[in-house]
């Protein structure tokens, strides 16, 4: 390994005033965004339990052991909640075979704690969400903005110099914080329920309700999509290709994944994302949709049947045509995250053969996974026997949608951006990858064409490849990629300084390796 | 039990590796690679990207380091001093001799001097290996102003290096346009605008007359030809490269500006073989310079001397030039021969985008309408294609009417290869034929 001299000075080449000011008013928004969990007071009142505790048995006695709490202050949600487990312990006491649960408890103890708040939160939420959320927002244009001032063209210079980009203190904190975040959203709602304040405006306006800790996820993850897909779309735009996907994963976000389902909802329809495909929609199936979507009417069964005919029909013959690219970088909400604000971590891929072989060995023991739950649950849902070769299917969907849904796709798949690239989940994780990934290998018009002998092994197409394919390897030989986990973002081809690489759909299958030059 | 054929390598670069790893496939044979540069092979090409931050040491490294002891392909981290053909063996700076039955010697170029006063000094380097690059870095640390002489492809590459640091650079060209000994006048210039844009300060007609030193020997300034002192603190130094062949000194193996070799790469010496950079042919291919310092060239090199080596000899016959480079954002690329002044019986067109920098060169024998070459900036086409229209002598009404098919550029980017059509006809008075628009949802 040489020593290579690091010249330190050069990391502070000066960034844009307007860029200052946007990390400042970035920074600020977060601070409050963070500072706000802390700001309020809380106070019970029976109207409260009412409209939090839904099951009258549980409200019932609740009511009687959370009497005594009746208009006192209480000033933290960390109060609170300890407070209230109590309050739940005593209960199920008298309840007996019908407990509050898990489930229940966090959602009782989500709504109390968010109804009873009291103080700025509660009156002036809109001034909060701007203060946060809207503060973020312009702080992350204003910085995003002046890179118009630089010629078109890839620019990756000091990437790997940066301590947000290339694992340094900066992308660590950055992924503890993510992390944590993750762990709060699914976990531990309750203590984000000033969150789910300031957004409830919104919220009320969009769909007539209150915002949940998913909708305010679901807001701030189209938000990110958004803002992060400017960002996109002056990096890259000197390419027509990059320009063009960035706006459909924008547009299928915003339009597909947050505003219809909300609209759905407020329609009194079923929630759902029409471009969700199982299993990475792995609850498609699952009893309670399967019975909504029958008591809905014509719209039900249309979403029903939409939600079969995608996994059937949808994905053999769009990737057929088009390669695994028509999903995971046009269409996927999970895939619009990376591509848009995973994109300054996508060189932290690991490339290592190690790697690959670890990637085929989860992606596809998830796959399986994601069939065998599936299949047990709608073996329930026909049969009524609740389990399978001795398993449970409750037990089987709860530990699938733990594991799987909640640690894998969330906490790992993007808590790990700033750590092991952008593609975590999709490349180690994500079933419907998986399945995509199987057609594209082995049915697919799509593959990834070299120019001749021009290759001069650089390695920039495997360093800046998201989902760690040795892009060079194949590249310097004068192969064909056909890679069952590429997705088709198409930026090995746009830091290629030689002019080699190319995305294209027009191979058939003997053509799958091409001629091996080298 | 006879023992296994030791081939040794000296060089570990695109040319010795492509050897090592096609002698291993083809053969049992004990291969050792020796290099006094870097412990495992990495690719030169991208040491541009790891000043500029945009790899790390281990992206330049196409094998992973488990490769060589699984391959069987040893490596020695030494310098080789001298070779001794009778005795066949090579004397290393440090470690022990090393004996082998038969010898590749790809030891690659070294930068080119150009014996200026002054150029001793500190801060003053070239750009070929993993040493020099080291060395800038530790020239150019918060240095105030940068001074790149010679207009060649390394010119630009060192150039763009110091502008990512936010280094000012004047770039001193000795001809009057940019890389204008291989361009065409309109490409020169288009390349020579682009890297104005780019604030690059570009002085062409400006030679290097001398290297001003202060106390210490670092460069302090340097004079121009004109007499114009520019004050920098470091001297790039881009002329060009030259075979790295001063070891084989006295060795019997003979040498020119090259170690000479044939069409099998042989050298004077039975069982030695030499590839790559440090190679100057005998006789050259068609339409080849005599010494070739290429990327492709040298793993093409590499490939036949494997073969030749495992028993099945094959003749260098490269296909048609090509050769790329990008210059800031722009890319070049040019198959087949397309000199930078039109030669006589030939003729030429050129089409330019209004606005954008892309442009097109076709190249054809005026006579027989043969097509010979293509440049391009900003534009990418197969190989493949340029190819067979130049084996094949294809007219060129015939290439411009298939122009299309040669276009290499990404899904939806625009494409001019109706326009440069209708330029053709327009200025050439030759007929060609336009094409039906197809419609596909990926381009």
């Amino acid at each position: 390994m040489p020593t290579i001299i690091r010249d330190t000075r050069f990391t502070k080449l000066k960034k844009h005033p307007v860029q200052q000011v946007g990390l400042v008013l970035l920074l600020l928004g977060f601070a409050v965004l963070i500072g706000m969990l802390s700001l309020g007071n809380y106070k019970l009142t029976p109207s409260i339990v009412e409209q939090s505790v839904a099951d009258s048995a549980h409200q019932a006695v609740l009511k009687s052991y959370l009497e005594p709490l009746y208009d006192k202050p209480i000033d933290s949600d960390w109060a609170l909640s300890g407070v209230l487990d109590e309050a739940f312990e005593n209960a199920n006491e008298q309840l007996g075979d019908k407990p509050i649960d898990d489930y229940w408890g966090r959602t009782y103890k989500t709504y109390l704690i968010k109804y009873s708040t009291v103080g700025l939160p509660a009156e002036r939420p809109l001034l909060l969400f701007w203060l946060s959320i809207g503060l973020g927002i312009l702080g992350g244009l204003l910085y995003i903005f002046p890179k118009l001032q630089l010629l078109p063209g890839i620019k990756n210079n000091h990437i790997f110099h940066s301590a947000t980009t290339n694992r340094g203190w900066v992308g660590w904190l950055l992924g503890s914080f993510l992390i944590l975040f993750y762990i709060l959203l699914y976990f531990f709602p309750y203590y984000i329920t000033t969150w789910m304040l300031i957004c409830d405006p919104l919220a009320y306006w969009l769909k007539g309700s209150g915002a949940t800790e998913w909708f305010f996820y679901g807001l701030l993850y189209t938000l990110a999509i958004l803002v992060m897909g400017v960002r996109m779309m002056i990096k890259y735009r000197h390419s027509k290709y990059h320009k063009l996907r960035t706006g459909s994963v924008m547009f299928f976000q915003l339009a597909f994944a947050f505003l219809i389902p909300e609209f759905l909802v407020a329609l009194n329809k079923p929630y759902y994302d029409l471009k969700n495909i199982w299993p990475l929609n792995y609850d498609l199936f699952f009893e309670y949709k399967i019975e909504e979507f029958l008591s809905s009417g014509t719209l039900g069964m249309f979403m029903l049947i939409w939600g079969i005919a995608l996994v059937v029909l949808g994905v053999p013959l769009m990737t057929y045509f088009y390669g695994k690219r028509w999903y995971c970088s046009w269409v996927c909400g999970c895939g619009g995250l990376a591509e848009t604000l995973g994109d300054p971590y996508r060189q932290l891929s690991d490339k290592s053969l190690k790697a690959w072989k670890v990637e085929r060995w989860m992606v596809h023991s998830v796959l399986v996974l994601a069939v065998v739950m599936t299949a047990a649950v709608l073996i329930t849902f026909f049969t009524g026997k609740s389990s399978l070769l001795g398993i449970s299917s409750y037990d089987l969907r709860y530990w699938y949608g733990f594991g799987i849904g909640s640690i894998f796709a969330g906490v790992v798949g993007t808590g790990f951006y700033p750590l092991m690239g952008n593609r975590v989940w999709c490349r180690y994780g994500c079933p419907l990858a998986a399945y995509i990934g199987i057609v594209q290998r082995f049915k697919s018009r799509f593959r990834i064409t070299t120019n001749g002998g021009q290759c001069i092994s650089c390695g920039n197409c495997s360093t800046y490849c998201e989902m760690g394919i040795d892009v060079r390897f194949y590249a310097q030989r004068g192969q064909n990629v056909v890679r069952a986990s590429c997705v088709g973002c198409g930026v090995c081809a746009s830091v290629c300084p030689r002019g080699v690489l190319k995305l294209e759909d027009r191979g058939d299958g003997k053509a799958r390796f091409g001629e091996v030059k080298f | 039990m006879r023992l296994m054929k030791h081939v040794v390598i000296i060089g570990n670069g695109i040319a010795g590796i492509t050897a090592a790893r096609h002698i291993r496939k083809g053969s049992d044979y004990r291969i050792t690679v020796i290099s006094g540069e870097s412990d495992h092979f990495y690719s030169r090409t991208a040491l541009m990207y790891l000043y500029m931050g945009q790899m790390e040491y281990h992206h330049l490294k196409p094998y992973e380091d488990w490769f060589w002891p699984k391959n069987r392909i040893e490596l020695v981290k030494d310098w080789v001093e001298k070779v001794e053909v009778e005795q066949q063996q090579l004397i290393l700076r440090n470690g022990e001799p090393i004996p082998y039955d038969e010898l590749i010697i790809a030891a690659g170029s070294r930068w080119r001097r150009g014996g200026w006063p002054g150029e001793g000094a500190k801060s003053v380097h070239g750009l070929y290996g993993l040493q020099d690059l080291e060395a800038i870095e530790a020239s150019t640390a918060g240095i105030e102003k940068a001074v790149v002489v010679g207009g060649g492809l390394i010119g630009v590459e060192l150039a763009e290096m110091l502008h990512s640091r936010g280094i000012p650079v004047s770039l001193l060209v000795r001809e009057k346009g940019y890389w204008a000994s291989v361009l065409p006048p309109e490409e020169a210039t288009l390349v020579g605008e682009h890297l104005k844009k780019h604030h690059i300060d570009l002085r062409f007609n400006t030679s290097l007359e001398e290297v001003q030193q202060d106390a210490a020997g670092r460069v302090q300034a340097i004079v121009t030809g004109d007499g114009e002192k520019i004050a920098c603190q470091f001297l790039g130094i881009t002329i060009g490269v030259e075979p790295n062949i001063a070891f084989l000194q006295g060795s019997g193996i003979e040498t020119d500006k090259g170690v000479l070799v044939d069409e099998y790469f042989r050298t004077s010496v039975r069982g030695v073989y030499a590839i790559g950079d440090c190679v100057q042919y005998r006789k050259p291919p068609p339409g080849r310079k005599p010494v070739e310092q290429v990327w492709y060239t040298g793993r093409e090199h590499g490939l036949l001397a494997a073969k030749n080596i495992c028993g099945k000899p094959a003749a260098y016959k490269p296909g048609p030039w090509f050769n790329s480079a990008k210059f800031f954002d722009v890319e070049y690329q040019v198959y087949g021969d397309v000199p930078a002044r039109l030669p006589e019986g030939w003729d030429w067109f050129y089409w330019q985008h209004p606005r954008k920098d892309q442009a097109l060169r076709l190249v054809w024998e005026q006579e027989s309408g043969k097509f010979r070459g293509v440049n391009l900036l900003g534009i990418r086409y197969r190989q493949e294609v340029c190819e067979q229209w130049i084996i094949s002598g294809t007219k060129i009404e015939e290439v411009v009417t298939q122009l299309h098919q040669a276009n290499f550029d990404p899904e939806f980017h625009n494409k001019y290869e109706e326009e440069i059509k209708t330029a053709f006809t327009e200025q050439t008075g030759r007929t060609v034929h336009g094409r039906k628009k197809r419609w596909w949802v990926f381009g």
